[in-house]
């Protein structure tokens, strides 16, 4: 009797000519995501009939962290925990017991069951009602204290028969859905340390995009915590995407000479080009398609549709705001499950509280925009800090 | 994101170096002589005369009888049981306590704790300078009064309380007087305490503010104050601070004790004059800088505190950090505003002047190389932070 994990992944097989490619880097990521666990994780994952398995864990801890790993890599839908045996009446009986029985621990009474069985091996002496039969009487035996029910069972035990081997599965736990990190190409995510943005990119991440998180960095404006803070999001993030990287942009500068140079209302209008442009100049150099933002309509000054368009307008790539359109306490909720908001709302403070001015302009204009920024040498500061821009070890 | 040169600590009043003495004695307890005080075999006996010759050193420097001084885990705990245990010990008729306004949170935050408990308490305020009127904080004393608790060097801007006075004049009240605690954890070693004549029942000290081991300080108990412990179990300290005793720590903190015994006199001198160098300094190259605290006198020779009005104070911490120079601000960042020192705004400063305040805190390691690495650091920290500055309304 071994472990085994099988694992079900949606939209990618609606992929047409392109799925061959998906399924390719949805292995990729799993072994990625597994390798932090098991050093062999690449041996362990195997692909057949449009799904993947994971064998070959040996203990039932490694099986629970396996699990807790794979329930974050965008593309899969589920994960069910099951055992592989040799496809013998007893021993599948032996296997349906202990599945239940190991089922049973995590659910409170009156616990109830069912069996599914897809005999693949039509060679196989029992038809499937059969089987369901045969493994229900059995269960009834062995484990006191449960019940059988067909329409809404508390166990689902699903039995699928194969040519010599059979597996026994004990329900499913969800993954996130969405695509393959990488099967959308790779984008700059623009992170602050804030609620929203780690939930941008989680989304993003979840529509396969391959992030490059950019983090803008006013030292000693901001202390070496705050920037800490951004590290520890990322490192919650790279549980969905473990390639993701951090870069962290000296922006000390630039917003220097904004609170030198330009007029009070339009620093932050002023500020975000900066920004755009610089996440422009990076998306270029990583070869990425897009920019992706924590931006939530009308949350702040600067984020009405006059202040997106006029910030949006400097840059190369779509700015993409995945959040544009939740509300507070969705994105909150958003944060919450993915990991992030704890550490979001811890209290180092950002550059906003001396930089933000007590009147913001809400309906920014372009050309008062441009007129704003006549005393910003804007190419050589973007230069400056985007040649300046290092990625940081996430360790 | 540093310079190249040596770090300059300027951060003496959070907390300090080690002696490499210290370290040394400590080592050599933790590696050789690691027994339990209370265990009968010579291994025991042993760790027990450490600890009485370190109580001998540590009361010494005191001016005291070793008898009366009771090592505990460090300045907060023996805040705490000075407190609870005179509380406890004065009986149900005594049910007010006497504090002044710039207390550490140590003594604030226990005497929030006492109201909540159904006590009494008086804040005397403070001057501009940061110090309290002896007669103020005597005229607060009641009928029920159990204890007066009074700082002797406060420790975010350095001024020296009249503890002196306060304690003579506690001293005429007659034997239903209250009793007189001092914190003097800042004040310990780098000034004098004269513990008899000012009247004084129970001093905390601190073992890392004087360049010994963290998690060590001590709570002179006068002889004949009756006390009860905070600590209960196997009867350590006299049966007053239970818990196996911290040998090495111990033993660190007597070591450190016998290093100021020899050096403090002179340490003293030459600390008030880097305090001067620094100030000019200050005053130099940023003369809007407003000096927290007295200038010249009742004032300790460690602690320099400054606002920078129309500056955060935590900007220019990091700005100083970036150039290898480390300070304290006196506001903590507990929320996404940086909140102003209670104390500077004690001293009836703006708000605007208790959120730029700057601490900068010496030691006898503290040269005059690094008193003006650290001036001309804030000079270059200003400038470039100059479009920064929010303009004062």
């Amino acid at each position: 009797m071994e472990r085994v994990l099988l694992i079900r992944y949606g939209e990618i097989s609606l992929k047409g000519r392109n799925r061959r490619q998906f399924e390719n880097r949805l292995h990729e990521n799993i072994v990625s995501a597994l390798s932090a666990l098991d050093k062999n994780a690449r041996d362990r994952v195997s692909r057949s009939h449009g799904r993947f398995y994971v064998a070959g864990l040996q203990t039932a801890q490694l099986e629970t962290q396996a699990i807790d790993v794979l329930s974050r890599v965008p593309g899969i839908v589920a994960i069910s925990p099951g055992f592989a045996v040799d496809s013998d009446l007893e021993a599948i009986k032996k296997a349906a017991i202990s599945a239940v029985k190991l089922a049973m621990e995590d659910l409170s009474q009156p616990v109830t069951f069912k069996v599914d069985t897809r005999r693949a091996d039509k060679s196989f002496p029992l038809t499937s009602p059969e089987v369901n039969q045969e493994l229900g009487a059995a269960i009834l035996r062995n484990v006191p204290g449960i019940g059988v029910d067909v329409h809404n069972p508390s166990i689902h035990l699903t039995v699928e028969i194969r040519p010599g081997r059979t597996y026994i599965y004990r329900g499913q736990v969800p993954g996130p859905g969405g695509l393959p990190v990488g099967t959308s190409g790779r984008g700059i995510l623009l992170l602050s340390g804030g609620i929203d943005s780690p939930a941008a990119g989680y989304l993003a991440m979840k529509r396969g995009v391959a992030v490059d998180a950019l983090h803008f960095w006013s030292y000693p404006i901001t202390g070496v915590r705050a920037r800490d803070k951004v590290v520890d999001i990322c490192k919650v993030l790279r549980k969905y995407s473990p390639d993701l990287r951090l870069l962290v942009a000296p922006f000390t500068k630039i917003q220097t000479e904004i609170m030198d140079k330009c007029p009070e209302k339009y620093r932050v209008i002023i500020m975000r080009r900066m920004m755009m442009r610089v996440a422009s100049s990076i998306c270029r150099d990583v070869g990425g398609l897009a920019i992706f933002t924590g931006d939530n309509l009308g949350q702040v000054a600067s984020q009405t549709l006059e202040s997106l368009r006029v910030i949006g307008s400097v840059s190369e790539y779509p700015v993409l705001r995945p959040l544009l359109c939740f509300d507070k306490v969705e994105t909150v909720r958003l944060a919450q499950q993915i990991g992030t908001y704890d550490i979001s709302i811890l209290p180092y403070e950002d550059c906003c509280s001396v930089f933000v001015p007590k009147h913001p302009v809400t309906k920014p204009r372009l050309d008062a925009a441009e007129e704003a920024e006549e005393f910003l040498d804007v190419d050589a500061l973007v230069e400056e800090c985007a040649t300046n821009t290092e990625v940081f070890d996430l360790g | 994101m540093s310079t190249n040169s040596a770090p300059v600590y300027m951060d003496n009043s959070a907390t300090t170096r080690p002696f490499p003495e210290v370290i040394e004695a400590m080592t050599d307890v933790y590696r050789e002589q690691f027994g339990n005080p209370s265990s009968l075999h010579w291994m025991g006996y042993e760790a027990e005369k450490l600890v009485s010759k370190a109580r001998r050193s540590v009361a010494s420097l005191l001016g005291t009888g070793e008898d009366q001084v009771y090592f505990t885990s460090g300045g907060t705990e023996a805040n705490n049981w000075a407190i609870f245990g005179s509380l406890r010990s004065a009986g149900e008729r005594y049910k007010h306590v006497v504090t002044s306004a710039v207390e550490h949170p140590s003594i604030l935050a226990t005497m929030e704790y006492l109201e909540q408990l159904g006590y009494r308490v008086s804040v005397a305020p403070v001057d501009r300078y940061g110090r309290v009127n002896p007669e103020e904080v005597l005229s607060l004393v009641a009928e029920d009064t159990c204890l007066v608790s009074v700082m002797y060097v406060q420790n975010e801007i350095g001024a020296v309380q009249p503890c002196a006075e306060i304690g003579a004049g506690l001293s005429e009240m007659g034997p239903r007087r209250p009793r007189f605690h001092v914190d003097a954890v800042q004040g310990f070693a780098r000034l004098e305490i004269d513990v008899s004549k000012w009247g004084i029942d129970l001093i905390s000290i601190s073992s890392h503010k004087i360049h010994g081991p963290k998690g060590m300080g001590a709570l002179y108990i006068r002889k004949g104050v009756p006390m009860h412990p905070l600590i209960f179990g196997g009867g350590q300290e006299q049966g007053l601070r239970s818990g196996t005793e911290n040998v090495p720590a111990i033993v660190g903190f007597g070591v450190a004790c016998d290093i100021w015994a020899q050096i403090a006199h002179q340490v003293r001198d030459n600390l008030y004059n880097l305090r001067k160098r620094l100030i000019s300094g200050i005053a130099g190259v940023f003369p809007d800088a407003v000096l927290n605290g007295p200038p010249l006198e009742n004032v300790a020779p460690h602690i320099v505190n400054f606002s920078f009005p129309g500056f955060r104070g935590e900007t220019l911490l990091n700005a100083l950090e970036q150039r290898n120079v480390f300070v304290s601000t006196g506001s903590a960042c507990s929320s996404r505003k940086s909140k102003p020192s209670p104390v500077v705004l004690a001293l009836g400063k703006s708000e605007a002047e208790a959120l730029s305040a700057i601490r900068f805190s010496m030691s006898p390691f503290t040269t005059a190389e690094e008193v003006d690495i650290t001036v001309s650091a804030l000079e270059d920290a200003l400038k470039e932070l100059g479009p920064w500055r929010r303009k004062l309304t």
